[in-house]
């Protein structure tokens, strides 16, 4: 898709021409010149329909007029065309006026108690283009109310004015049709399957959409009007999509967050998770004052210089190392990165605290820092590969984006992956089977071209060998690669160089002009020149007493799969943690300072692209401080100068240490494991996160859990045979650590391999089993 | 137009410009003049008073007066405020905050989906305009004649809920309770319940 010639046409809006591309539909012709033609069906990124007829005017084509007025939001442009909208049209604005009339007859009108007023467009519209009187006298077609289609979502059916934009979303652009329109004419009503709930990922999207107020949102219920709201714009901090949003907050309380518009990134849209999991802030016992570890080995409320002091003793008596968790914004990681570096005098950092491997960290200096893969490149892609990566569960607008292009010009998309998923199956894409850790021969034998994207999840790192076929198939094919992790904060932590071989911008540790570079920014002699350990090796060097301090930022030792050698970790080590809520980790500190979460304070995530999201404090009023602020007055106590108060002071640094134009670290190819011989009862376990679980971001929302997909394991037909299950019996899955006991579901996945979701309720396998993908379980029917 | 539309010159008017005029000082008014001055008051005390000895005798006010607002009931006790919030985006002077909140089965404040969990007036700022009682969809606000609004701290005049709604008369219900059998809202909003009915009484 090079630069296209657009054929314009020209046509006449109320006496005004316009020039528009051919295929424009009249009312957005008409918006090009500001003449708002009202309406409730359309919306631009839905097919036409015509649903509503609110949006009539008078077309008249080379003399040649129409005899009745015509719906704008279903007819393109033509040639010679003359428009007449309901302001030169006395016709246009009785018709327009009648409809609104119809509308209105069986809306119950009911706004004082409905959550829309205020901000409806029936409201606004039926005051800027209805008559204000009905001649309806009759009584008015009666629906219960309210019906909920889930947990989250309310259906009020007296209010529906049927313009179809719930349906046409959920299954034009989240492919879950799940809604739909049913009976025929005063009737007809949205209805929900009667064995199946409205529990799709995007059902928020169809509440922001419903132009009246039908459709609401169950924890927005009755909470607040328009006016009450501060609006901020904000990006949201759930996953690597990198979503642009507005933060609503009442009172110094987020209220609601909606999905901005932002056409490159999320166009209108979110996720279900990034919508309503947002009660963390004020759900959890936030922690208020530093904490500091007492002689009776007590955690008791400090005074800022008294904690910052001991912070600064403790990490100062031994070597320090430092594990900032993937969810600090990208200020934050800097910060992080340079205190390491400059007050610890240590490349011992790593924000992956989940699973990782030497391979990833190679990995993501030789061919993902830097990198300028974008949604424009699935947008253009012939072909995109899923490597360890489940779009709809681990970030669900690349999933959005993938289904548009499969939808609008059948984008082929095939994923290497252990068991087919719901995402893949809507996605149409190829299933290319294989068992958990065997990866790399299928991604070898793929065939791409150089207009093919890569997509790679943060779980390719679980399988040996998985990044070094994609570094090697990408080499031969001059695809393109994609490194799509879960949490928002980890491409930001990547090229803020909280890592240990990555110094800021992508310069490799190992290389001294690069040391160079960042020593004369930061106004230091020299940076430690030694590859820093990666958390598995911090964790073990901590339990060996090779390292007696660790600073740790917003980290969860249960997403480790050595989660048990981290906490002894922590036992051990004198530990800073910078938290906002009591943790595993507040738990064996020894101080703790407490931080402003996301909503207190202003930054900015990198999206997987590299994109920066950046946002505004929603609560202003905050007196929290930022990880980044907290980090200097460290460093002040420990007598180094890391000099960052504020966010603007650190973007001002960033920007002056500009990108790295030197050589690449170099990559390691690492060839995948054997498989493991199994006996009858034995699998290999494989595992994903889904959308909605057990995150701790999620806690304090009954209603968005509620939508969350069933905890099942999946086995494959052949071995339910031989085990003598079949769906719903119980299997339980165990190693020498535990087990978990789940329903069984048997679907295509491989023979090999028993598929749980890692973190969903009854299914914590990092906690339960300690394992999470390519270790061998015993799976027997309980 | 623009010629017309000259800004207006300021005065340049010093204090030594202004000028005095001398206080005329005429002379003795006499006798006579004291004693018409006299008669004035000393005719008055034979006339009936207009001002009464308030706080111990209280005038009524004219019917209509602005005073204290008043959340009134249904005839069985049932709220009227549905929590919408209008008196507060009506009010010119912010000085209305309420927060909406679910009616459900255990907990029915008043007819139909949605009460007023919290209603507060903040009678530092009322203007007692009455455009609150005027948004207000259910009648739920109305004001009262009272007037004696005076109190010696800033939080004692933030009226809640409790100190304004309407006392339980003689039929009523204290809320919560469920809305009368085979009754729905709309009923409520017609006039139809007319006193509660004895399966309301869930206590």
């Amino acid at each position: 898709m090079t630069t296209e010639v657009v054929d314009m046409i020209t046509v006449v809006i109320d006496g005004f021409e316009v020039s528009v591309p051919k295929g424009t539909l009249v009312i957005r012709a008409a918006e090009q010149l500001g003449i708002q033609i009202p309406r409730f069906c359309d919306h631009p990124l839905l097919d036409p329909v015509g649903a509503c007829r609110q949006c009539l005017v008078d077309i008249e084509i080379n003399g040649r007029a129409f005899p009745k007025p015509q719906a704008s939001c279903t007819i393109p442009v033509e040639p010679g065309m003359i428009v007449k909208t309901q302001l030169t049209s006395p016709v246009a604005d009785k018709a327009q006026k009648g409809v609104m009339e119809l509308l209105l007859i069986n809306h119950p009108l009911d706004c004082p108690v409905c959550d829309k007023g205020g901000e409806c467009p029936l409201q606004n519209q039926a005051m800027s283009n209805g008559q204000g009187e009905s001649r309806f006298e009759g009584t008015k077609r009666t629906f219960q109310k309210p019906v909920n289609i889930s947990s989250q979502v309310l259906l009020d059916r007296e209010r529906c004015v049927l313009c179809a934009r719930c349906t046409r979303f959920s299954l034009q652009i989240a492919s879950d049709p799940f809604i739909t329109l049913n009976e025929r004419g005063a009737l007809q009503q949205v209805g929900i399957y009667e064995n199946q709930p409205f529990e799709s990922y995007f059902s928020g999207n169809a509440v922001q959409i419903c132009p009246v107020g039908a459709l609401t949102g169950a924890s927005y219920r009755f909470r607040a009007r328009p006016f009450d709201l501060v609006s901020t714009p904000s990006a949201c901090e759930h996953c690597a999509s990198g979503c642009d949003m507005r933060t609503d907050v009442r009172r110094g309380k987020t209220l609601r967050r909606l999905a901005g518009d932002d056409s490159t990134v999320n166009e209108e849209w979110n996720c279900d998770k990034g919508r309503w999991a947002f009660k963390y802030v004020t759900a959890v016992d936030r922690l208020t004052s530093p904490l500091v570890r007492n002689a009776n080995g007590e955690l008791v409320s400090a005074s800022w210089p008294e904690a910052l002091a001991v912070a600064a003793k403790g990490l100062k008596a031994s070597k320090a190392a430092v594990i900032v968790g993937g969810r600090a914004t990208y200020e934050d990681a800097y910060g992080y990165s340079k205190f390491a570096r400059v007050a610890l005098g240590t490349n011992d950092i790593d924000f992956r605290s989940r699973l990782s491997s030497e391979e990833e960290r190679e990995f993501l200096a030789a061919h993902v820092v830097g990198s300028t893969t974008t949604y424009l490149d699935i947008d253009r892609a012939d072909h995109v590969l899923l490597v360890g990566f489940e779009p709809e569960e681990e970030s669900p607008i690349v999933f959005l984006r993938l289904n548009k292009q499969v939808r609008k010009r059948a984008l082929k998309v095939t994923a290497i992956a252990t068991k087919l998923s719901i995402g893949v199956e809507k996605l149409k894409g190829e299933f290319v089977k294989t068992a958990p850790g065997q990866e790399s021969a299928a991604i070898a034998a793929q065939s791409l071209t150089a207009k093919s994207v890569i997509l790679v999840g943060e779980r390719a790192a679980e399988s040996a060998g998985s990044l070094s076929a994609v570094a090697a198939l990408a080499a031969s094919t001059g695809a393109k690669i994609a490194w799509i992790p879960r949490r928002a904060g980890e491409r930001g932590a990547l090229e803020a160089g909280a890592i240990g071989n990555l110094l800021p911008g992508g310069r490799p540790v190992s290389d001294a002009a690069a040391r160079v570079d960042i020593a004369a920014v930061w106004g230091t002699d020299s940076l430690p020149a030694n590859l820093g350990k990666s958390i598995s090796e911090i964790i073990s060097a901590t339990n060996s007493g090779e390292i007696g301090a660790l600073l740790v930022g917003g980290v969860d030792p249960l997403d480790c799969d050595n989660s048990q050698a981290f906490l002894a970790a922590l036992d051990r080590a004198f530990v800073v943690s910078l938290e906002i809520a009591p943790s595993y980790v507040t738990q064996r500190a020894d101080v703790v300072l407490p931080v402003a979460a996301i909503t207190e304070k202003s930054g900015s995530f990198l999206n997987w692209e590299g994109r920066a999201r950046s946002f505004d404090a929603a609560v202003s009023d905050s007196l929290n401080r930022s990880d980044l602020r907290i980090l200097s007055m460290i460093a002040e106590e420990i007598g180094a100068s890391v000099n960052l108060a504020t966010v603007t002071s650190a973007i001002k640094e960033i920007a002056s240490l500009g990108k790295w134009e030197g050589a690449r670290a170099a990559f390691t190819h690492v060839s995948a494991q054997a498989a493991p011989a199994l006996n009858a009862d034995q699998f290999v376990l494989t595992s994903w996160r889904r959308l909605l679980d057990m995150g701790t971001l999620q806690a304090g929302e009954e209603n968005l859990a509620g939508t969350a997909r069933k905890t099942v394991t999946v086995i494959s037909p052949s071995r339910a045979q031989a085990l003598g299950v079949s769906d719903g019996d119980l299997l339980k899955i165990s190693t020498s650590l535990g087990s978990v006991t789940l329903n069984a579901l048997v679907e295509d996945i491989h023979d090999d391999a028993i598929w749980a979701p890692r973190n969903s309720r009854g299914s914590q396998l990092l906690i339960n089993l300690g394992v999470a993908h390519g270790a061998v379980v015993t799976v027997v029917k309980a | 137009m623009s010629e017309q539309l000259e800004p207006l010159k300021k005065k340049e008017i010093s204090v030594n410009d202004v000028a005095f005029t001398q206080m005329e000082t005429g002379d003795s008014v006499g006798l006579i003049g004291h004693l018409k001055g006299f008669w004035i008051p000393f005719s008055k005390m034979f006339k009936k008073t207009l001002t009464v000895e308030y706080p111990e005798v209280k005038a009524p006010t004219q019917e209509r007066f602005h005073g204290r607002h008043q959340l009134n009931r249904h005839p069985d006790g049932l709220e009227k405020c549905i929590g919408c919030e209008l008196c507060a985006w009506a009010c010119p002077a912010d000085a209305i905050y309420v927060e909406g909140a679910n009616n459900t089965q255990d907990n029915q404040m008043s007819p139909g989906e949605r009460y007023g969990k919290v209603y507060q007036i903040n009678y530092l700022r009322c203007v007692f305009c009455g455009l609150c009682i005027e948004a207000c969809p259910t009648r739920a606000l109305t004001m009262t004649n009272e007037y004696e609004l005076a109190d010696d701290s800033r939080a004692k005049l933030i009226f809640e809920k409790e100190d304004l709604l309407a006392p339980l008369r003689q039929g009523m219900l204290m809320p919560p309770h469920p809305m009368y059998p085979g009754m729905d809202d709309s009923n409520y909003y017609k006039g139809d319940v007319k006193e509660s009915h004895p399966s309301q009484d869930v206590k």
